[in-house]
């Protein structure tokens, strides 16, 4: 939990040197304490007070970066066990597993699949993250698997094994791209820990009892690393829900360090759709990582986007910059049709105004990223405002004629607006597939 | 010394609603369903207890459907245009838990049937299925305060569900619910303190609130589905927390939402980066649902088949000790 100023202000000199640049002790704590300045600023600070701080700087889970360059994940680092709180920080990062004894050629198709296993919705880009591969062959094989899969995808690899010699050997010549290992357990942790080191890659540590994974955690720091992730193993459901959301609560309520890592699950159900259903439910419960076996596309989008849905910010919702959008090759006779710049109103509108191929300009109100029917209760999406839109965005020297296209649901305001903007108001249908076929009658 | 675990226990509990009637009780369902009675978050049961499992609810139509694609028409063959032989589909072959019949024909705009019609339907439902049964309206506020308190009067003693009651209207059915003994949805705009007042409002008038549902009007994976799903979260933790307005069971309409996804509908050619056509509008369906359920959701009103199967097998899973 992070400390407030005055905390803070307990466990400085209180000598108001002025060494760190502010007037007193307490300036320089309130600076601290909003993340605004560093603490090796303060010379006189003691050993002890400064531990303890450092300590309480840290977050309370710890991010953790997997892979590398623009395709790199990063997981961890959350504050709340709900998203009505604040937000969800670091979207889950999910992955597909392929074992190794799948033939080369085998490789190659399925990765064909998986590298496009990434969809636009609603501007935004969502996409898988890591690509695991599976011990079940001997060491060689498994090296040449994850060499061929590691050539052959920009995606971060997690390497699954208990084998550290195995593991060492496939992820040494690929340690610049940071893969994940799995997993050290109460046995091999030295073996692991020692090649996590080495290799300067994160680790993911198991155990199905939550104490002993706590007490995992602890000796593996004691061998030097910390960049870890942590798994309770396979389980019934509502136990995994259980344990991710302890190691969540102990984490942020408790401060407790040795669970103060992002989680890792693995679906075990080989079921087409229970698979999917178990991903998006550990989504929902806090998992940092998901890897599921699954990589047809109608098992992939719905993952993707319930991760996208949850991971949006619900004070700030989705929006597009308010404008008029020409779709396709508008000419000065090109209908002209209103939406809202909440960005689910406007991309479902875009994909609709596309599908039908007429070209049109699609004028983006500003409703401070509020929906048709929540903007005009709130009065964000009046007359007034829409007709200041049209001129502020040059509809009269767009187009030469003079109709304007409605959503169906604020049809109600058809009068009020043919006053105020001087424009014939034509009301659309109320849903956005019902806009291809209006627009074919609107042409006829 | 180790960390001890973080339980929560909490103050209050989640009302238990019990819909439908059996002889004994006054109506001639084979069984009555109960839902609620939860004292913690979904499916935390190191903390808590769940004495009431999920229900799934399936829909049928007084007209049939226009706007659904092929891949949802195809389980129910050729029973779409016969509201009674769907309802026993339902029952007998997707072993529904509950019927919920939509009144959609009354629509002034979607062929306005008549009270008797209506009423005649709804008799002929209770006479040929032996599950309990929720009764929704047309969304058209006057003809729904004509037709809905006449439902409720033919249905007397059998403990239906009927909705929706809203903030501008509730007064009629909440009282057609009094008279005659049904349990009532009270719909509230994705808005918790909406939803409280108007249970206020509902049980001011005397009903129980223990004869009240909680629709907070869920969106379909990918069209808003966080914002109920938060307001879920929000509503049940102050209900767990004590705010007895709140302490109501939630019920989800899924399958209207999920099946007017482009993703659930939308074809394989038209999408092929999208993939299969029929297994996407399935999991676009259960994972809609599912995600409710993890929100606290108590009553899901679900579409096809196939995404019922999973979705109860998924609530076996997480009930499972």
């Amino acid at each position: 939990m992070a400390l407030s100023g005055l905390d803070i202000y307990k466990r400085l000199p209180k000598t108001n040197c002025r060494k760190c640049g502010f007037p007193t002790c307490l300036a320089f704590a309130m600076q601290l304490a909003k993340k605004a300045v560093a603490l090796d600023k303060c010379p006189e600070i003691t050993d002890e007070g400064k531990a303890a701080l450092e300590a309480s700087a840290q977050p309370p889970i710890k991010l953790i970066t997997i892979g590398e360059g623009d395709k790199k994940l990063e997981i961890g680092n959350e504050n709340v066990l709900f998203r009505h709180e604040e937000k969800f920080f670091h979207p889950t990062g999910v992955g597909i597993i392929l074992q190794d004894s799948l033939s080369d050629e085998d490789i190659t198709d399925r990765l064909a699949v998986i590298n496009k296993l990434h969809f636009e919705r609603i501007g935004q880009e969502i996409s898988i993250n890591l690509v695991a591969v599976k011990q079940t062959s001997d060491s060689a094989k498994f090296a040449a698997a994850v060499k061929k899969i590691s050539e052959a995808t920009p995606l971060g690899l997690v390497l699954i094994s208990n084998d550290a010699q195995s593991i060492k050997a496939a992820a040494a010549p690929i340690a610049k791209k940071r893969p994940l290992i799995y997993a050290a357990d109460s046995k091999n942790y030295k073996e692991f820990a020692a090649l996590a080191k080495e290799l300067s890659i994160p680790l993911v540590a198991k155990d199905a009892d939550l104490e002993k994974l706590a007490e995992l955690t602890k000796s593996i720091n004691s061998e030097g690393v910390d960049s870890l992730i942590l798994d309770t193993a396979e389980k019934p459901l509502n136990k995994k829900i259980w344990d991710l959301t302890q190691i969540r609560r102990l984490a942020l309520k408790k401060n407790y360090r040795p669970l103060g890592y992002p989680t890792l699950t693995i679906i075990k159900n080989n079921d087409t759709y229970e698979q999917v259903i178990e991903a998006c439910i550990y989504i929902l419960k806090y998992t940092g990582i998901v890897l599921l076996e699954g990589f047809d596309p109608y098992q992939i989008l719905p993952v993707l986007t319930l991760r996208q849905n949850i991971y949006t910010d619900p004070q700030k919702p989705l929006q597009v910059e308010p404008k008029a959008y020409p779709i396709g090759q508008v000419t000065s006779d090109s209908p002209v049709l209103i939406t809202t710049n909440f960005s689910l109103s406007f991309y479902t509108v875009l994909g609709e105004l596309e599908a039908s191929k007429v070209p049109a300009y699609l004028v983006s109100v500003d409703t401070e990223g509020m929906s048709v029917l929540t903007a005009w209760a709130a009065e964000k999406f009046t007359s007034d405002k829409i007709s200041e839109s049209l001129n502020k965005f040059e509809i009269p020297k767009k187009v030469s004629h003079n109709n304007i296209i409605i959503p169906g649901y604020v049809a109600v305001m058809s009068g009020d607006l043919e006053e105020k903007s001087g424009r014939k108001v034509i009301v659309g249908p109320r849903e956005a597939a019902g806009i291809p076929s209006f627009l074919r009658n609107l042409n006829s | 010394m180790p960390q001890e675990l973080l339980k929560e226990q909490w103050p209050n509990a989640i009302d238990v609603i019990t819909i439908g009637a059996t002889s004994q009780e006054g109506g001639t369902r084979d069984r009555a369903i109960k839902v609620g009675g939860q004292n913690g978050l979904p499916y935390l049961f190191e903390e808590s207890d769940m004495p009431n499992k999920p229900v799934i609810a399936m829909e049928v139509f007084d007209i049939e459907p226009v706007d659904w694609p092929d891949t949802l028409k195809k389980p129910y063959g050729d029973v779409l245009s016969n509201p009674v032989e769907w309802a026993k589909k339902c029952e007998t072959e997707f072993k529904a838990d509950l019927i919920a019949l939509r009144l959609a024909g009354t629509h002034p705009d979607a062929g306005n049937k008549s009270e008797s019609d209506a009423v005649k339907l709804v008799k002929d439902i209770i006479a040929n299925v032996k599950i309990p049964l929720i009764i929704l309206g047309s969304n058209d506020e006057e003809k729904d305060n004509l037709i809905l308190p006449k439902c409720a009067e033919v249905t007397k003693g059998e403990k239906c569900l009927i909705g929706d009651a809203a903030q501008k209207n509730y007064k009629t059915l909440t009282a057609a619910c009094l008279a005659y003994g049904h349990n009532i949805i009270a719909e509230s705009p994705i808005d918790i303190n909406i939803a409280k007042q108007l249970n206020i409002l509902i049980t001011e008038m005397g009903l129980p609130s223990d004869r009240i549902i909680i629709n907070p009007t869920v969106g379909a994976l990918g069209y808003g589905l966080e914002y109920a799903y938060s307001i879920m979260e929000r509503g049940r933790i102050a209900a767990l927390g004590g705010d007895k307005m709140l302490a109501q069971p939630f019920i989800c309409f899924v399958g209207q939402e999920a099946w007017r996804a482009k993703e659930a509908k939308a074809s394989a050619s038209e999408f092929p980066e999208w993939g299969k056509e029929l297994e996407r509008g399935i999991l676009w369906e259960a994972v809609t649902a599912s995600a409710f359920l993890q929100a606290g959701a108590d009553i899901l009103i679900m579409r096809h088949p196939k995404s019922i199967e999973i979705v109860k097998e998924n609530i076996n899973q997480l009930l499972q000790k």
